[in-house]
């Protein structure tokens, strides 16, 4: 406890002897303080409690509740009450010692028909709030019960109404602005370590341009909007939308503590957030909660609350448990209706009061799942080499089967064609499968080719269709094959060794390859032209995310698209122009900084040989007088690179066929 | 043109250094067993016995007639590179690591590792011309910084030795008082281990390759920085070209998180960069593991890569190579190719 420097030994000493006390007879360590008094010394460590203390009370009241609407009870009976209370509110969680406390009129000796209830964490209040409200206790008494929180709040509701104030408009800022790049290009994200990136993909100036660089922008991971509009980060205490004409800002908040997925309505109307929560029990059951927000508003329009077990369905697959997304939408842009599946269930909800239609779910037996298709959808069997084509918007469903020549062959990816009538089947025993392409255009199952012994195991469609990648990832190391189905040949063939990810942009002119950081080396990605043809590198250690912002469907009409695709010849000349003049240009900037570059170097080198000739006479003195020679090879060796590369030159395939015979 | 494999050594190369006449290549490893081969055929002419550890580091003269090298076993020893026969053990209390001769072969400086309480050393000997001459003696000896030196090399006139090890720091002493005149900036200079240090030809720039996956190009006088070159793996050795304004760079991963389920050639490639555009133009690939040592013949007209494959592979350049001319506009990436 004593501070350094406080009272020295000397002065104690002198203090002692004249309180006469013999300091050898003491046992010093003996010596306590009395309780509350530190003679004027703080310590260090009582700091440190004093701080932990309040944290204590941070909780508040969280952790309690109200029940309400309790029979009114004479003394006599007090004790049943409260017996009978404690035993429906054990079970729920650990009522707090002398956390039960159910207040009596002073007068009549009788209870007021209500209680507080404080339990160990919030959690418990809000389970128990959740299942004993409406708990009917006989007919007459059904309980209310409340966080004692909210009814702060519901108190300081005020009893006038008074009209809102209505703030002035205020436009914001254009969030689609990057939509309107003259040059047209995309913008991508990118988290590697702690920083998060958005960038330009500009494949004219073969680089990327930074938009928007950020440390710590997210705890977990970044993710786009459907229509590419907003971008956003989530962290422990939820989700936070980004995105604005030039930068991004922070749009809105949308706490949800502990969130782990989210997911977005396809019109960007609303937003789920879902966390998984594991249980204080091992025995219960992990609990998900799921918020579905108003995205503009940033207000929770809708929670669901409950097991896990209802969350998913068909056993496998999904997030910690969940089925993820749990919801399908529908009903075009304005997000009208949303699905969710359960046991044996579906439930439809539409958006306007966010309640169930018609207030039931309807009832399925046996379902494991359900999608939108546009036309056709498939099984697909690893038992059985082969797969059932069911053309789902014909009535009655009609099947077709379809198998491979080889019945032994095992299908190891299967891919259909964006916006096409083809699909693409890897099959085969490794090392070398093959792949083949199908097309349904006539209304049956046609084979187009198939490419024996491919290093493939993955398919990624362009967006657009007629192109296809043939990835080899994993144990193929990232060999990229680049394919045009509608002629039916390779366009090239590439490597990125390791990658883990390919993604096309959303208009199907570049591919992005990237090597995530589950490889130790070789992180970051590659741009390729969508025929193959290697733009720009940009490595990048513990390389994370790679994501092309999405963009929002054409609005031209169809006629105008078929116009447009009638005479590209015409609209392509300008951009053709555009391009021209960008690679002049960036040729012209090049070789300006290569000149710069050029100077400065030849600088030094003056330098270097203005010293190199002051130095000469010590050097040769240094080697006993031996002429030093590196002066004549500094001039000599430009004379002979000539002569080296102009040999070379004309006679190089002799000058190898020499050396080869060293060799062999 | 196809290279040439060079077996020889058992365990890991750690070096590779040619005379200057450039027909003869030395080559280091952790077998104990320094070699010499005819550097334009890669025919085997000798080993060097005597050594009980990995050897480091070794240095040639200028007339090709003394071999030094730095092992583990706690010695240095001078060669006769003709017979092979040593000449000399200088024995230290840790493992020597690098070793150099000054201009006019008069002194060697041999670097020492940290070994229990001592720290790493930086010796200055004296070379005798006439060989039962030579002493043990130091010159000078400078108490280096924590950690390992992995490099030290003379400054231009003998005047200054430059060193650069394991705390990422360049440093330049004084090599007649010991004292510190320059260190690298923390700012700009290496983040993790520098694993390489190699002089230009006329000693007036050196690079410097470091664990932190980038190599640069340095002033010997001013220890100026003046290019970087960025990689995606760690460097473990580098080498300038005395021919063309190419550095060539080599690595990868530490041999322990080497995976062994990729057995793919070409993982490890001596990457080429352009000197002055600091932009990569090539690549060669070839090493089962990482590479360890690289040297340009000082014709510039062929190179040598040391692998943790214990394989010396000997790179005659193609004519191509040559004629790479660094296009307007365009950063095409051309493959040197020496596997055709």
């Amino acid at each position: 406890m004593a501070a350094a420097g406080v009272m020295d030994m000397a002065s104690i000493e002198l203090v002692a002897s004249n309180l006469g006390i013999d300091l050898s007879t003491v046992n010093l360590d003996s010596i306590v303080l009395p309780p509350g008094e530190d003679f004027g010394i703080p310590s260090d460590d009582e700091e440190i409690l004093q701080r932990e203390e309040p944290q204590e009370f941070e909780a508040g009241f969280g952790n309690v509740i109200i029940v309400d609407n309790l029979p009114v009870v004479p003394q006599e009976k007090f004790d049943k009450l409260e017996g009978v209370i404690r035993k429906i509110y054990s079970q729920i969680g650990t009522i707090r010692e002398g956390g039960l406390w159910m207040p009596k009129d002073p007068q009549t000796e009788k209870t007021l028909g209500y209680c507080f209830i404080e339990y160990n964490t919030p959690q418990e209040a809000e389970l128990a709030k959740e299942k004993t409200h409406g708990y009917k206790l006989d007919r007459a008494h059904v309980f209310t019960v409340n966080l004692f929180d909210d009814f702060d709040r519901f108190m300081r509701v005020p009893d006038e109404w008074t009209p809102a104030e209505i703030k002035p408009y205020t436009p914001g800022e254009n969030l689609q602005q990057w939509l309107t790049d003259e040059k047209a290009r995309d913008q991508f994200v990118i988290r590697a370590g702690t920083e998060t990136e958005v960038m330009w993909n500009d494949p004219r100036q073969l680089k990327p341009e930074l938009v928007y660089r950020r440390t710590y922008w997210t705890e977990s991971f970044v993710q786009w909007s459907p229509l590419g509009t907003y971008l956003a980060t989530v962290h422990r205490q939820g989700a936070i939308f980004w995105g604005g004409a030039n930068t991004f800002n922070r749009l809105m908040r949308y706490a949800h503590p502990q969130v782990n997925v989210i997911d977005f309505s396809p019109g960007e109307k609303f937003l789920v957030t879902c966390s998984n929560h594991e249980p204080n029990n091992p025995c219960d059951s992990h609990r998900v909660v799921l918020n579905i927000f108003d995205v503009r508003t940033g207000k929770v329009m809708r929670d669901f609350k409950g097991n896990v077990d209802e969350f998913s369905v068909g056993g496998a697959g999904g997030v910690a448990g969940v089925s993820w997304p749990v919801f399908r939408w529908g009903g075009g842009k304005e997000d009208k209706y949303f699905a969710r599946i359960g046991k044996n269930v579906i439930s439809v909800y539409e958006t306007e009061t966010f309640t169930l239609i018609d207030k039931k779910s309807l009832k399925v037996d046996n379902v494991v799942d359900f999608t939108k298709v546009d036309r056709y959808t498939k099984t697909k069997k690893s038992t059985y080499p082969g797969f059932e084509l069911f053309r789902i918007k014909e009535r009655d469903i009609p099947s077709e089967a379809l198998e491979l020549e080889n019945k032994n062959d095992k299908i190891l990816a299967f891919a259909w064609e964006p916006k096409g009538h083809r699909f693409a089947v890897i099959h085969g025993d490794n090392p070398r499968p093959d792949v083949s392409f199908y097309s349904m255009k006539t209304g049956r199952v046609s084979k187009l080719t198939t490419l024996k012994g491919k290093q493939a195991n993955a398919l990624f469609w362009s967006p657009g269709g007629r192109f296809i990648i043939l990835a080899g990832l994993k144990g193929f190391n990232g060999q990229l094959e680049f394919y045009n189905v509608d002629e039916l040949e390779t366009m090239s063939t590439n490597e990125h060794f390791m990658a883990t990810d390919i993604e096309w942009d959303p208009t199907g002119r570049y591919v992005a390859t990237s090597v995530t950081s589950v490889h130790e080396m070789e992180n970051g990605f590659n741009i390729w032209s969508f025929h193959g043809k290697l733009l720009y590198r940009l490595p990048r250690d513990h390389f994370i995310q790679f994501l092309w912002r999405p963009r929002p469907p054409s609005l031209l009409t169809t006629e105008k698209e078929e116009e447009i695709a009638k005479n590209l010849k015409k609209y392509s000349k300008k951009y053709e122009a555009e391009d021209q003049d960008a690679s002049l240009l960036l040729s012209e900037q090049d070789r300006e900084k290569r000149k710069q570059l050029q100077e400065e170097w030849e600088g030094w080198v003056k330098e270097w040989k203005r010293m190199h000739e002051e130095e000469k006479a010590i050097r040769q003195m240094l080697r006993d007088g031996e002429a030093s020679d590196e002066e004549e090879v500094y001039e000599a060796k430009e004379v002979e690179v000539e002569e080296v590369v102009k040999s070379q030159k004309s006679s190089s395939k002799r000058y190898s066929g020499v050396l080869h015979n060293f060799v062999m | 043109m196809r290279p040439i494999l060079m077996k020889g050594h058992e365990r890991p190369l750690t070096f590779l250094k040619y005379n200057r006449d450039g027909d003869l290549l030395f080559s280091c490893a952790k077998d104990h067993t320094p070699t010499v081969w005819f550097a334009d055929n890669g025919e085997r002419l000798g080993t060097y016995k005597g050594h009980n550890g990995a050897v480091w580091c070794c240095d040639v003269s200028r007339d090709s007639m003394r071999l030094i090298t730095g092992s583990a076993d706690q010695t240095a020893k001078l060669w006769n590179v003709q017979t092979g026969a040593q000449i000399f053990t200088f024995n230290f209390d840790s493992p020597a690591r690098a070793v150099d001769f000054s201009v006019g072969d008069k002194l060697a400086v041999i670097t020492t590792d940290p070994f229990m309480e001592l720290t790493s050393a930086i010796h200055v000997k004296r070379i005798a011309r006439d060989p039962d001459e030579q002493t043990g003696e130091s010159v000078l000896t400078i108490k280096g910084p924590q950690g390992r030196i992995n490099r030290a090399v003379w400054g231009p006139l003998n005047k200054t030795i430059i060193s650069g090890g394991e705390d990422a720091v360049v440093r330049i002493w004084d090599s007649e008082t010991g004292k510190l005149l320059k260190e690298s900036d923390k700012e700009t200079g290496h983040s993790k281990t520098i694993s390489s240090l190699t002089k230009s030809a006329d000693g007036s720039h050196f690079l410097t390759g470091s664990l932190d996956k980038s190599a640069k190009l340095w002033d010997s006088r001013t220890l100026t920085l003046i290019k970087t070159y960025v990689t995606e793996r760690p460097v473990n050795a580098c080498a300038i070209s005395p021919l063309l304004d190419h550095v060539v760079i080599g690595g990868g991963q530490d041999a322990s998180h080497v995976t062994t389920t990729d057995r793919r050639a070409g993982k490890f490639e001596a990457k080429f960069f352009h000197k002055i555009l600091q932009e990569e133009i090539g690549g060669v690939k070839g090493h089962f593991g990482p590479i360890n040592a690289l040297a340009f013949n000082p014709d510039g007209r062929s190179f040598s890569s040391g692998g943790e494959d214990g394989y010396v592979r000997l790179h005659h350049f193609d004519s191509d190579y040559f004629n790479i001319k660094m296009l307007q506009g365009c950063c095409d990436y051309i493959k040197i190719n020496c596997d055709k």
